[in-house]
């Protein structure tokens, strides 16, 4: 590495505007989701819960993009793999817990959908559903309502490589084409959709989609997060300077099975599964924390020790907490409104 | 009272609405600058502008979604679909996200949005521009389906749909188009959701449906009250879900007999879930087996004018059902 450049820029995060809190904090918050998911996975095999999906090895990837965006501005459209994406921007363990264990205190639904269905209007992220990508098209219409509004405003929507083929893909990308709206489209290339790998999925690239639409696509390494975090950086300056749209495909490797309910060495071997891990983004930026002197394995052991302590606790509580009344899962179809008339 | 167009009370109704709020505008192909294959959106653009009468792509699903995500950020997006034909493609943004966006989030988010589609055949329009799709939808919880049949209701309808906090299909009849034309007050008024009305009141029969085919059976029972001495009572449900159960109960109790009425496929359709609230409440009121006049089970419809004109219900189909119904 060469020595030119101030003190400040020398490091690849300073380079890219990146204070060192921020450098690490994105290393503490990659743990802490890789801790809750492998929580998750343990739940669910003990019969704990019922159900649990997981985003292991995505998490360098996912934090890198929340770091580019505004959480007071902008809206989020995540799929259900983001647990790193959703803590980033400030969803607890607590919290994904109480959805875990689908009970009534779960802001995202209240336990009424499958953990990984995020939408909490508090941290602007938009609910989402099990019918893939159809979060595409309202992310653009959250653009077009900033567009219309006049507010500096951002849409990210995520969704995997799966996905990309689904019609919804494309018309949201199209008319956020034509209106040259504030949208970045991530797609979190883990090649496989369940059991199907990306060879059966697809004989292009998808970043190359973007051209079609007549706006930039871009391929990043997920297990770079500073690249990633560069690159979603530039679309957000784009977004905001009213030059449209962008395309960020993620290439990552879906490490664990599709759910809970799959058996992935059914389609795929365990020598591929462990090439990858082998890859995993984590021990790298940590490695890169500790050769510039931000880490060490004191901090290690400090940070392992809260996470744990934080994710017992959760737990716990999600374990306890009450589920949502029988009476109250027939609510909410409709408005409800009050002596006035005023919905509620 | 000035006397408009169907057609007229609708733009009348999205005009004056996007006058009033700022939130409001219509998205869809060919509403913009052209102003809708109908016309339906004519002028809008012109008074409002590219972003609030907006020409959109070919995509119906993007119109649904786009708009979806619209209403969630806050705003008030009317979609037009070009033809219900061609709203299926939109049917997983209706279905899974419009219709359960309030529920799944435990009243988190909402999604106040408008879906407005011509329905209906009788335009020579062939098998792609002549169906309705209420029974696709119908039964789905969440949205709510609005079917006017006169001017006024259509104005009224669709300024309640706009303001209502939830996602509303609002399916016009193009043969009502510059067919129909009745009084419409100037200015704001709704129609409330969820409320049937009489069109007409009688003792002898009960006719209950909504949409064109209540016209043929208003001009039958003008006929069979001239002829026969026979009255009907009909009833307009004009929002099919929710169904207004207490003013068809009420309408089924006034007679005893009661005829069914609608354009789309027999199976399946509104007209069975109506007949089924009569025979759970009403059974043993009843002096007749309950009937159904509708569109019959095959695909709406064909091109050439003799089978459309035999596909569709008209005023001399409904009179020889009510009649038969009367002399039951």
């Amino acid at each position: 590495m060469t020595q030119s450049g101030s003190v400040k820029n020398h490091t690849r995060h300073a380079a890219l505007g990146l204070t060192d809190e921020q450098a690490v904090r994105m290393y503490e918050l990659m743990q802490l989701a890789r801790k809750y998911d492998e929580r998750g996975q343990l739940l669910q095999r003990a019969g704990k819960v019922n159900f649990n999906i997981s985003g292991i090895n995505q998490e360098p990837s996912q934090v890198a993009m929340a770091f580019a965006m505004d959480t007071e501005r902008d809206w989020f459209l995540p799929y259900y793999r983001d647990y790193a994406f959703v803590l980033s921007v400030g969803m607890t363990v607590k919290e994904l817990m109480l959805a875990l264990f689908g009970k009534a205190e779960d802001p995202n639904s209240a336990g009424r959908q499958l953990p990984g269905h995020f939408g909490s209007k508090r941290l602007r992220i938009v609910t989402g559903s099990s019918p893939v990508t159809t979060q595409v098209p309202h992310a653009v219409g959250f653009a077009l309502a900033a567009k219309m509004r006049g507010e500096n405003s951002v849409s990210l929507v995520s969704f995997g490589e799966g996905s990309s083929n689904q019609g919804d893909f494309h018309e949201g990308c199209n008319f956020a084409g034509v209106m040259k709206l504030p949208v970045i489209f991530v797609c979190q290339n883990n090649g496989y959709a369940i059991s199907v790998p990306l060879s059966k999925q697809t004989a292009g690239r998808i970043s190359d989609r973007a051209l079609g639409y007549g706006f930039p696509g871009f391929q990043v390494d997920g297990n770079d997060p500073l690249e990633v975090y560069r690159v979603f950086k530039e679309a957000h300056d784009r977004a905001l300077a009213g030059e449209g749209p962008t395309l960020i495909e993620v290439v990552t490797y879906r490490v664990t099975p599709h759910s809970a309910s799959d058996n992935d060495l059914a389609y795929r071997t365990k020598e591929e599964v462990e090439h990858h891990r082998a890859k995993d983004g984590i021990p790298a930026y940590r490695r890169y924390l500790t050769d510039i002197g931000l880490w060490n394995d004191e901090k290690e052991q400090e940070l392992l020790a809260r996470i744990r302590k934080e994710i017992d606790e959760a737990t716990e509580y999600g374990e306890r907490a009450p589920f949502q009344s029988v009476e109250d899962a027939f609510r909410y179809v409709y408005a409800e409104t009050d002596e006035a008339g005023e919905v509620r | 009272m000035p006397v408009l167009e169907y057609i007229e009370a609708i733009r009348t109704a999205m005009k004056e609405e996007m006058e009033r709020d700022s939130r409001v505008f219509v998205l869809g192909e060919d509403v913009g600058l052209k102003g809708g294959v109908f016309g339906a959106t004519k002028g809008l653009q012109q008074q409002f502008g590219e972003m609030r009468s907006l020409d959109t792509p070919l995509a119906e699903s993007a119109i649904a979604g786009v708009a979806i995500g619209a209403a969630m950020a806050g705003m008030r997006p009317v979609a037009e679909m070009q033809y219900s034909d061609f709203m299926f493609p939109a049917t997983n943004q209706i279905i899974s996200e419009a219709a359960k966006i309030r529920y799944r989030s435990n009243n988190d988010w909402d999604c106040p949005i408008v879906i407005r589609a011509p329905i209906g055949a009788g335009v020579f329009g062939g098998l792609y521009h002549s169906q309705c799709p209420e029974s696709v939808f119908f039964g789905t919880p969440g949205l709510k389906i609005v079917a006017p049949a006169t001017a006024y209701d259509a104005k009224g309808l669709l300024l309640a749909a706009i303001r209502d906090p939830d996602p509303v299909l609002f399916f016009e009849n193009k043969k009502c188009y510059r067919l129909i034309a009745d009084e419409v007050p100037e200015g704001e008024y709704t129609v409330p959701i969820g409320k049937a009305s009489v069109m007409r009141e009688g003792s002898d029969i009960t006719v209950i449906g909504y949409s064109m085919p209540l016209h043929f059976a208003m001009q039958a029972a003008d006929e069979l009250s001239r002829e026969e001495g026979i009255e009907a009572h009909i009833l307009d449900l004009r929002t099919i879900q929710p169904l207004d159960r207490e003013a068809i109960l009420e309408a089924a109790a006034r007679t005893g007999k009661v005829l069914i009425v609608h354009e789309d496929n027999k199976t399946g359709g509104v007209g069975a879930e109506v007949a089924a609230i009569i025979s759970e409440e009403l059974l043993f009121d009843l002096d007749a087996p309950i009937r159904r006049v509708c569109g019959p089970d095959v695909p709406a419809t064909v091109f050439n004018p003799p089978g459309e004109k035999h596909f569709m219900l008209n005023k001399d189909k409904l009179k020889a059902a009510m009649l038969d119904l009367a002399r039951y």
